[in-house]
């Protein structure tokens, strides 16, 4: 008899049929991987940091490679809010019938305010996901993560405007993540979703100029993967709140790892633009993980690493 | 449409000392123009390497790759039977639906490979393609022989004057008082502009950007349009002159 492995989680009342979640910004709105495979085998999708007006982002060239990584400065390209709203979303619920996390970014705390505040109008958003960790604009994204006062301060004017569980993604930028964490569970976070990118910097030493136009950009993929479970494991300890894990997962054992860290649900990201078929790849790979590991329920190891 | 599939080395041999032909086995169904590249995964690289597709039929595909940097050393390096994961059919390619009776076919250095295709399908749609070829020196020059035998007249220009006219592919159409009603072309992106400056008629370029997924995921390689935000990898790599903004 072949026995069954429980991968189903739940964030804050949302349930997913598995933990894997497809990060901001590396998956689009679904699109270009709805033609490699059926999207539904996701536990749930974040789409494409989106801000109140269409964005064309930084100058190229905005990538560049890394040993186990890559660096991007893309900028947060978006077509705004109002045609994320009008024409993304209803395909997006067209291809995936699953939750949708939606990713919101901003440069004031009125744009964050406002763009939450129309997302809390659309019943196919299941959970608000909150960037303040984006490295790649300036006075904006970042610059709200990087303080425990100003992170508190976005989670406060989001909560006050939409009833769906809000995460806020947080930067690894930081000195210190547990007090940033904490003050946005204090603001009233309903959880944390952590890491996104580590500034970083490649520089073409045949030309002796930065490979990136815009000269830094956000180092994601593999190498970043046990930054992302110290700050998971650091924050989940602090915290009462859910929480994201995300950074340089690329297995289902990567996953197993950030769960026992401490994270609920697990996000996968520069892994999605190496192989296309990365997240269904960890999705039918974990019962199989699961079976070395003697796991029967996912939800039995969430934070069991103390 | 494209798809992520295993390919087999038929062949890895040199064209030049920097440029270097490989053949590869396996599905070809998903490209369905010249003009395409696929994106080819490297044994310990986190990104693959896009390629254009040079020619392909039922079985195959060839492409022509320069040696430039640690990645393409490393395609050099590979051996017939060597197996290699690789996403195909990506990007829009060249459109050959329209009127042109005497289309220009116009490649510089590695924007040659593309042109190959393209010129068997416009011959094989009735069409009188005409070549010009562009390189720098008279050793970097590859594929003449293979597009004479097409049948179609063919240009060359080297920049020091070592083959065929001297200077840019420009002056070819000067100096040889070329009529043609369309222009299709990859190379360099200053040769691009000339040409596109040099000339009035309807015309499509393949352009080059840093990408990251190469199949539209990643808004890595965006560029902007007189028709709007367009990602080269996925809505080009060829843009039509109309929309382009230099």
């Amino acid at each position: 008899m072949v026995k069954h492995y429980d991968t189903s989680v739940e964030l804050c009342g949302v349930k997913l049929d598995n933990p894997i979640i497809p990060a901001s910004g590396t998956f689009g709105f679904g699109r270009e991987f709805a033609d490699f495979y059926d999207l539904d085998c996701l536990g749930a999708i974040s789409f494409k940091g989106t801000t109140r007006d269409a964005r064309f982002g930084n100058p190229t060239p905005r990538i560049a490679e890394c040993e186990a990584g890559m660096i991007n400065s893309v900028g947060l390209q978006n077509p705004g809010i109002d045609k994320v709203i009008s024409e993304e979303l209803p395909h997006l619920r067209s291809i995936f019938h699953k939750p949708i996390v939606a990713n919101i970014s901003g440069f004031s705390l009125e744009e964050y305010e406002e763009c939450c505040a129309k997302i809390d109008k659309e019943e196919q958003v299941e959970i608000i996901e909150v960037n303040v960790s984006c490295p790649n604009v300036h006075n904006g994204g970042m610059s709200f993560g990087t303080q425990p006062e100003s992170a508190a301060e976005v989670t406060r004017r989001v909560k006050s405007v939409t009833t769906k569980p809000v995460f806020i993604k947080l930067s690894p930028n930081v000195t210190d993540i547990v007090s940033i964490a904490r003050a946005c569970e204090d603001a009233g976070a309903d959880g944390i979703c952590l890491i996104n990118t580590l500034l970083g910097m490649r520089i073409d030493t045949m030309r002796r100029r930065p490979v990136i136009a815009n000269k830094m950009g956000g180092f994601s993929g593999d190498a970043i993967f046990p930054v992302a479970v110290r700050m998971v494991y650091q924050v989940a300890n602090a915290c009462h709140i859910p929480v994201m894990g995300c950074g340089g997962v690329s297995s289902a054992d990567n996953v197993i790892e950030m769960m026992m860290a401490g994270a609920t649900a697990v996000q996968v990201g520069a892994a999605n633009l190496k192989n296309p078929y990365a997240a269904k790849d960890i999705i039918e790979a974990l019962p199989r993980e699961m079976q070395r590991l003697g796991i029967e329920r996912l939800t039995d190891i969430i934070g069991i690493v103390k | 449409m494209y798809k992520k599939g295993e390919y087999t080395i038929v062949s890895n041999t040199p064209l030049t000392p920097a440029v270097f032909r490989m053949v590869l086995e396996g599905d070809t169904q998903y490209i369905t123009r010249s003009g395409q590249f696929i994106n080819i995964e490297l044994e310990g690289k986190y990104l693959r390497r896009p390629i254009s597709v040079c020619d392909y039929d039922e079985h195959t595909i060839t492409i022509i790759y320069k040696v430039v940097g640690r990645g393409t050393e490393q395609m050099k390096m590979l051996q017939v039977g060597e197996r290699l994961d690789i996403l195909t059919g990506l990007g829009n390619g060249f459109s050959t639906d329209n009127n042109a009776r005497r289309p220009l076919l116009v490649g510089g250095g590695v924007g040659v490979p593309p042109m190959y295709n393209l010129c068997k399908r416009l011959i094989a749609e009735g069409k009188h393609p005409m070549v010009i070829l562009g390189f720098n020196t008279e050793s970097e020059i590859f594929y003449y022989e293979e597009f004479k035998a097409l049948g179609v007249d063919v240009f060359v220009s080297t920049a020091d004057g070592s083959v065929g006219t001297k200077g840019f592919v420009t002056d070819v159409i000067k100096e040889k008082g070329l009529d043609f009603d369309y222009i299709y072309s990859c190379g360099p992106l200053p040769m691009l502009k000339a040409l596109y400056d040099a000339t009035d008629v309807a015309a499509e370029f393949s352009f080059e950007e840093r990408m990251g997924c190469g199949f539209g995921a990643c808004m890595g390689c965006s560029c902007k349009t007189k028709y709007g935000n367009k990602r080269i990898c996925k809505d080009g790599p060829v843009l039509k002159r109309e929309e382009i903004i230099w």
